[in-house]
C-alpha cells in the first residue's frame, strides 16, 4: 500500500489525492469498475438487468440475517444469502411456471421486504441506510485486498467460461448440440453475479449497484460493432465514470456511487445520441 | 444374434453405412404426453423430412434427439465402422435465435464462441478466422464474416447457422426450418445446398419443414407426425398423396400447392 500511496503522490499532486481515503477509494475504483464493465456486457445481452437489481435487494436480507446471527461484518451472511437467492431464482425460472420478470419481481420484493422488517424491528433502520447508498470513501486497505482477490477469481472464471456462455445465450439447443452443459453455465453465471454484487454492495450501495453493472455495457452497445469493441468501450466507460465520479463527489460532497452512476447515464445519453445521428 | 441382425439391417441401408436408430422414444412433460412410440431409422446420405400439424411434436422430437428434452426409449448411433454408441456428433440448425438482435455480435464472433479458447473479446486468432472462413465458404457466405449476426436476413442467418452446424462435420444433422422470414428464392437455394451437402458429406439429415413442395422435390423420406406419434412414414410421393395426410393438413396442403411462391403465409 505504501508503494501505491507514494505512486499517487508522485502521479497526482492534487489536493484531492492527498487524503488516504481518496487513495484507497481510487484503488478500489480501478479494481471494481473494469470487472463491472466486463460482466455487464453479458447481463445486457441476456436481458438480466432486473436480475442484477434483485441481487442487490437480496443483500438487504443478507445483512439482516447477519445481524440476527450476530456477525460483526455482514459480508459472509450477505454472500451466502445472495448465492442461495441467485440459485433459487434460476431454479424457479427453469420450472417455467411464470414469466421470468414476474418470478424475479416476487423474489426481489420478498427479499427487500424481509430485510426491512428484520432491520427495522426496534426502529433502528436508519443506521443501516448506509447500505442503500454505499460508502466508497470508508474502504480500508484490508477491504481492498479482499475485493482484489475475489475479483481476480471472478475474472479467471469469466475468461474460462465466456465463450460457452455467449453461445448458450445465442441459442440453448445449439449450445447443447455442441456439448455444452447449459444448466451448469446458467447457474455459474448467476453465482458469479451474486459474488460480484455482494462484495461491492457495501461500497456502491443497494440502490444503484445494478446501474453500475448495466450502464457501461448499455452505453458501449450504442457504438460498438463487434464483441471486442463492445467489451473495450464498456470497460473504458466504467473506468472513466468511476474516476470522474470519485473526483467530482469529493468536490461536490456527494455520495460517490451515485455520482459515478450519473456520469455513466450521461455516457449512455451521449452514445445514444451518436447512434441516432449515425442512423 | 440381435446385434448381428441390426448390423446387417443397417448395411442394407439406402446409401450410407451408418445410421441413427430411434427406438420407442417418448417424451412426457408435466405429466402430459408430448411424444410416444417413435420408431425411426435415419440413414446416412438420406434426407428425412418431418412434417405434421402444429403441436404434433416436431421440434420436441429434435430436442429429444439432441438430449435437451428428457425422453424414454433409446437412441442408437451406428457409425461407418459399425460401432454402436449412445452419443453422436450432432449438428443443429435452430429455427430462430434467442439472442437480442441489436447485440454487437458478428458472424466471426459467433464462430469464435465455438472454436476459440480465449474469450472472443480478446480478438480472434488467424486459425479461428480461417476456420470460420472455410465453414462459410461451404455455404457460399464468406462475405458475411464481419457482419452482425442480428443484421442478417432470414436466409443469410439460416446459412450461417448451417455452416456452424457443419463444422465439425456431424454424423447427424438436425434442421428446424423457420416458419417465416425467408423468401422463395432463398428457400430454393437452401434446399439445393442441403441436398448437395447430403451427398458430398454423406450426411444423415432430419429436416422439420413446412414447405411440402420442397419436400416432395428434395427429401428421400417423409415422416408424418400426428397425435404425438408417427402416423405415416415412407417415400415423399406416398406420404404426401395419402388422403389421410392431405386431410389432416387440410387447407395448409392446398395452400402450399397453390401459393408456393407466397411461402410463410401458407404454412
Amino acid at each position: 500500500m505504501e508503494l501505491w500511496y507514494n505512486f499517487i503522490d508522485f502521479l497526482l499532486p492534487y489536493s484531492w489525492a492527498k487524503h488516504f481515503f481518496m487513495k484507497n477509494a481510487l484503488l478500489a475504483v480501478l479494481l471494481v469498475t473494469p470487472v463491472f464493465g466486463l460482466l455487464g456486457t453479458m447481463i445486457v445481452n441476456n436481458k438480466m438487468a432486473f436480475f442484477a437489481d434483485s441481487l442487490g435487494h437480496s443483500a438487504l436480507t443478507g445483512i439482516a440475517l447477519g445481524v440476527i446471527i450476530g456477525i460483526k461484518s455482514p459480508l459472509w451472511a450477505v454472500l451466502c444469502f445472495a448465492v442461495l437467492f441467485a440459485l433459487a431464482v434460476v431454479l424457479v425460472k427453469n420450472a417455467q411456471t411464470a414469466s421470468t420478470d414476474t418470478i424475479i419481481g416476487v423474489f426481489s420484493s420478498t427479499a427487500i421486504a424481509l430485510g426491512i422488517v428484520i432491520l427495522s424491528r426496534q426502529g433502528g433502520f436508519s443506521k443501516y441506510s448506509v447500505y442503500l447508498v454505499g460508502d466508497l470513501l470508508s474502504i480500508s486497505p484490508k477491504d481492498i485486498a479482499a475485493l482484489g482477490l475475489i475479483f481476480l477469481v471472478v475474472l479467471f472464471i469469466w475468461v474460462k467460461m465466456f465463450n460457452k456462455l455467449l453461445l448458450v445465450s445465442v441459442n440453448q439447443s445449439l449450445a447443447i448440440s455442441r456439448g455444452i452443459k447449459v444448466r451448469l453455465y446458467e447457474y455459474s453465471f448467476a453465482v458469479l453475479m451474486a459474488l460480484v454484487v455482494t462484495v461491492a454492495i457495501q461500497w456502491v450501495g443497494i440502490l444503484i449497484i445494478s446501474s453500475l453493472l448495466v450502464l457501461p455495457a448499455a452505453a458501449s452497445r450504442n457504438i460498438a460493432n463487434n464483441m471486442q469493441q463492445y467489451h473495450l468501450y464498456s470497460v473504458i466507460f466504467a473506468l472513466f465514470s468511476g474516476l470522474a465520479g470519485l473526483i467530482l463527489s469529493y468536490f461536490w460532497g456527494t455520495a460517490t456511487g451515485a455520482t459515478i452512476v450519473l456520469i455513466l447515464s450521461l455516457c449512455f445519453v451521449l452514445t445514444l445520441a451518436y447512434k441516432l445521428m449515425r442512423n | 444374434m440381435k446385434k448381428n441382425f441390426q448390423q446387417e439391417n443397417c448395411r442394407a441401408c439406402v446409401s450410407g453405412l451408418c445410421c441413427t436408430k430411434i427406438i420407442n422414444l417418448g417424451v412426457i412433460r408435466n405429466r402430459e404426453t408430448i411424444l410416444r412410440n417413435i420408431n425411426l431409422h435415419i440413414h446416412c446420405g438420406e434426407l428425412t423430412a418431418l412434417i405434421g400439424p402444429n403441436g404434433a411434436g416436431k421440434t420436441t422430437l429434435l430436442k429429444a434427439i439432441l438430449g435437451e428434452v428428457p425422453h424414454t426409449g433409446k437412441l442408437e448411433f451406428i457409425d461407418s465402422h459399425m460401432k454402436r454408441t449412445s452419443r453422436s456428433l450432432i449438428g443443429y440448425v435452430p429455427q430462430k435465435l434467442d439472442f437480442d438482435t441489436s447485440s454487437p455480435l458478428t458472424v466471426l464472433d459467433f464462430f469464435g464462441t465455438a472454436h476459440a479458447k480465449l474469450p472472443v473479446w480478446f480478438g480472434h486468432s488467424s486459425q479461428v478466422k480461417k476456420r470460420a472462413q472455410n465453414a462459410l465458404a461451404v455455404v457460399q457466405m464468406e462475405h458475411l464474416l464481419n457482419r452482425r449476426l442480428g443484421a442478417l436476413s432470414g436466409g443469410e442467418l439460416q446459412r450461417v447457422l448451417l455452416a456452424m452446424a457443419l463444422d465439425p462435420v456431424p454424423n447427424l444433422l438436425l434442421l428446424d426450418e423457420p416458419v417465416s422470414g425467408i423468401d422463395q428464392s432463398g428457400l430454393l437455394l437452401f434446399y439445393e445446398l442441403v441436398s448437395r451437402l447430403r451427398r458430398e458429406y454423406d450426411l444423415a439429415i432430419i429436416l422439420v419443414s413446412h414447405d411440402l413442395r420442397m419436400i416432395e422435390k428434395y427429401s428421400d423420406r417423409v415422416v408424418f407426425l400426428r397425435d404425438k406419434t408417427i402416423a405415416y412414414s415412407g417415400l415423399p410421393g406416398e406420404v404426401l398423396n395419402n388422403p389421410k395426410v392431405r386431410e389432416t393438413l387440410g387447407l395448409d396442403w392446398e395452400n402450399a400447392l397453390e401459393n408456393g411462391s407466397k411461402r410463410g403465409r401458407s404454412c
